[in-house]
């Protein structure tokens, strides 16, 4: 009975790394209805850069993201302000092209640059401390921690969204990208400014994900489909939704775990295609129909 | 690309010498002639070329283990500078290289290549199924003599789905599971354990024949198996799989997993307050970064090992020892050396050796009955096809190595020799982390 309590909570923390995955993806489908297939290998390439600095400065992965994280940011303006800004506007198929190209390049790019050796960030004792409840019973620290700051993240974008003039900009240009124009909002700069936040929320879950196993060039697309899942089961373009979808997903796996060992993947997936069959708004849509 | 830049400039050089359109085509036309009557003499003249092809995953996930190509090639051409003298004749060595990007059905392109437009005289492959089989297939059709290695030979015979009696022009070698398991019980053996072993394995076809091969085998040695079933490679939590362990007091950890995965298991088990005595894995920790990546908590781990530096052998080509390669590897490039280092070599020692003792190079038949007859002692151990274990594998030796710090550097220290007792121990078992 613990052992599958605690099967549960493992399940609900790795849910919040489903949710950090899929959260900078939700956000730029959430504005400008892009699906940016290059999402996972930006994760990975954000994870390299992160042990590129930790390697030049001698600093530790958090605070390598003082760095990491602006600079992955400003990337991602770039990125969108001067190549995917070129894709939108002429239908699904232009982005999903450009961005397909874009995760292959970066893949050999990085393999390139840091041969195929796996690597990781060593964050030294807080990678395997944990609080020990009883013998069955234990929660690492480090999954909370990534758990916490999936929501805080998930929460200050969705407050940024909801209470700011930036985010009503964001909305504005999300509903209606030819009125907000004429409302003199310049819908390239809001993209760009979206692709931003969206690099900067992938900056940190690549320092998650390298912190808590190995990665080679070749890890991002793995991680893609888990943050689809989170996504179309939160209900497209919800920032909760995405968090919730997460979380349903990771406790799905473990309870399919439990089930037997082979199952996870699998239950996951049935758990997916239940939402899509049932609610195939998702669990949170953003405009009901 | 620059050769169309260097033709363009020729033309305005041309132009700019006063020289018509005209005259160049006539000009032209006088050089085709002339080489047309000189045909003859030119092709007597010409040095007869053999080609060897070599298909490996530069690109793509296995690319860790084409990694030192470069060097080992450059290596092996340097000897084959001068040409090969084969029954009274030199040739011109050529080895044409291809990229497979570790995917099966570009492997297949590739070899089509190699056999059809460069018309290689001996295919080679190397480094996992995903390269060894389907080079190995194409060749078996076209019936080119084609050599492979770097590939557990089960998965290598067996996947390919074999006939009865054999292939006719595929040969391959490399260890197999019974060499693996002679060397992972041997070392448990020797250690005060409670002999519970613990199996991790994944759903992949391979996986499933290792995992079918460890099971008996290990019970038969008179141990205790757990086994929480076969699960999906990158797996994103290990709670069941440790929850059976930690209940039936498992103090060997074994099975085949990638290094990614087992990252993870790892500090899963220190989260859920678990630790094993012994962690014995195939695959995750062949490459130093693959240990390095773990921390501290990495050394110590146990696998099967191919090659070592320590090995007692030498090269047939070069007549270097196993600590040689090592270091001048080493020296040239500074890394740390690689098992798949090795077998590239010897790959083509083997090559030469069969080129040298054909009756006729540029008769595939001649070729086929020259490796047949390979009788070689090369610089990853003895190669010879006498038909076990089956007609088209012969068998090198693998042995447990641990990977031990020796002051900043980790190294593989040989802890059990298994099958292979030419090759000894180097050190005790050092406790894990």
């Amino acid at each position: 009975m613990i052992g599958t309590l605690n099967a549960m909570i493992q399940g609900l923390l790795l849910g919040g790394l489903y949710a950090l995955f899929a959260a900078g993806l939700s956000l730029i489908f959430g504005v400008m209805r892009m699906v940016n297939i290059a999402h996972g290998d930006l994760i990975v390439a954000s994870a390299y850069f992160a042990y590129f600095v930790m390697q030049m400065l001698g600093i530790g992965p958090f605070t390598s993201l003082l760095i990491v994280v602006p600079v992955v940011a400003a990337f991602g303006y770039a990125l969108q302000r001067w190549l995917l800004n070129y894709t939108l506007g002429a239908g699904d198929l232009p982005p999903l092209l450009v961005t397909i190209a874009l995760s292959i390049i970066l893949q050999n790019v990085l393999l390139i640059v840091f041969t195929a050796d796996v690597h990781r960030l060593q964050a030294g004792p807080i990678e395997i401390a944990s609080w020990a409840f009883n013998s069955e019973l234990s929660v690492g620290v480090l999954p909370v921690l990534q758990f916490v700051t999936s929501v805080i993240i998930i929460g200050a974008l969705q407050l940024l969204f909801y209470k700011s003039s930036f985010g009503r900009a964001f909305r504005a240009t999300s509903d209606d990208q030819q009125v907000a124009q004429l409302m003199g909002i310049e819908t390239r700069h809001i993209f760009s400014l979206a692709m931003a936040l969206s690099l900067a929320v992938v900056a940190v879950a690549g320092v998650f994900l390298a912190i808590r196993t190995n990665f080679n060039p070749f890890t991002g697309p793995l991680l893609l489909i888990f943050g689809f899942e989170a996504i179309v089961m939160g209900g497209l373009g919800s920032l909760w939704g995405t968090l919730v979808g997460g979380i349903l997903l990771g406790i799905a796996q473990a309870i399919g775990g439990q089930i037997q060992v082979g199952l996870p993947f699998v239950a996951g997936h049935v758990a997916f295609l239940a939402v899509l069959y049932f609610l195939p708004q998702g669990l949170f849509p953003k405009v009901s129909q | 690309m620059s050769k169309i830049a260097d033709d363009a400039k020729n033309v305005g050089d041309l132009r700019a010498a006063g020289q018509t359109r005209r005259a160049v085509l006539k000009s032209g036309a006088a050089a085709v002639a002339a080489s047309t009557i000189f045909r003859p003499t030119i092709l007597r003249a010409a040095e007869p070329v053999i080609r060897i092809g070599h298909i490996s995953p530069q690109t793509g996930p296995m690319a860790g283990f084409a990694e030192a190509q470069e060097w080992t090639l450059a290596g092996i051409r340097k000897v084959f500078e001068p040409g090969l003298k084969i029954a009274g004749k030199t040739y011109k060595i050529e080895i044409i290289t291809k990229d497979s990007q570790t995917d099966e059905s570009r492997v297949s392109e590739v070899a089509s290549d190699l056999i059809l437009k460069d018309k290689v005289d001996i295919l080679t492959a190397s480094s996992g199924s995903l390269d060894c089989n389907p080079a190995a297939n194409v060749a078996e059709l076209n019936e080119v003599p084609c050599i492979t290695t770097d590939d557990p030979w089960e998965s290598y015979y067996y996947g390919r789905n074999p006939p009865k009696e054999g292939f006719t022009w595929t040969y391959h070698f490399f260890w197999g599971l019974n060499e693996v398991l002679a060397a992972f019980i041997g070392l448990w053996k020797e250690q005060q354990t409670n002999k519970v072993v613990g199996l991790l394995f994944n759903t992949a076809q391979d996986d499933t024949s290792w995992h079918d091969a460890f099971a008996p085998a290990i019970k038969a040695a008179g141990f205790t198996v757990v086994d929480p079933g076969q699960f999906p490679a990158f797996g994103n939590d290990f709670t069941p799989q440790i929850a059976a362990f930690k209940k039936a007091n498992v103090e060997i950890i074994t099975g085949n997993l990638f290094t990614p995965d087992f990252a993870g298991f790892y500090a899963q088990c220190a989260q859920q307050g678990y630790q094993p005595k012994i962690i014995t894995l195939g695959k995750a920790f062949l490459f130093p970064a693959d240990v390095a990546s773990l921390g501290a908590r990495g050394v110590g781990v146990t696998s099967e090992v191919w090659w070592t530096p320590d090995h007692p052998f030498k090269s047939s080509l070069t007549g270097i020892s196993c600590k040689e390669l090592a270091t001048s590897y080493e020296q040239a490039t500074g890394k740390h050396w690689t098992q798949p280092i090795p077998f590239k070599h010897a790959l083509f020692e083997v090559v030469a050796d069969v080129l040298k003792r054909t009756t006729d190079p540029k008769d595939p038949k001649a070729i086929l009955d020259a490796i047949t007859k390979t009788d070689l002692h090369t610089i990853v151990g003895h190669v010879n096809w006498t038909g076990k274990p089956v007609k088209n594998v012969c068998t090198t030796p693998v042995v447990a190595g641990q990977w031990q710090k020796n002051g900043d550097r980790l190294d593989i220290a040989i802890v059990n020799s298994g099958n292979a007792s030419e090759i000894k121990v180097t050190s005790k078992l050092r406790p894990l982390g």
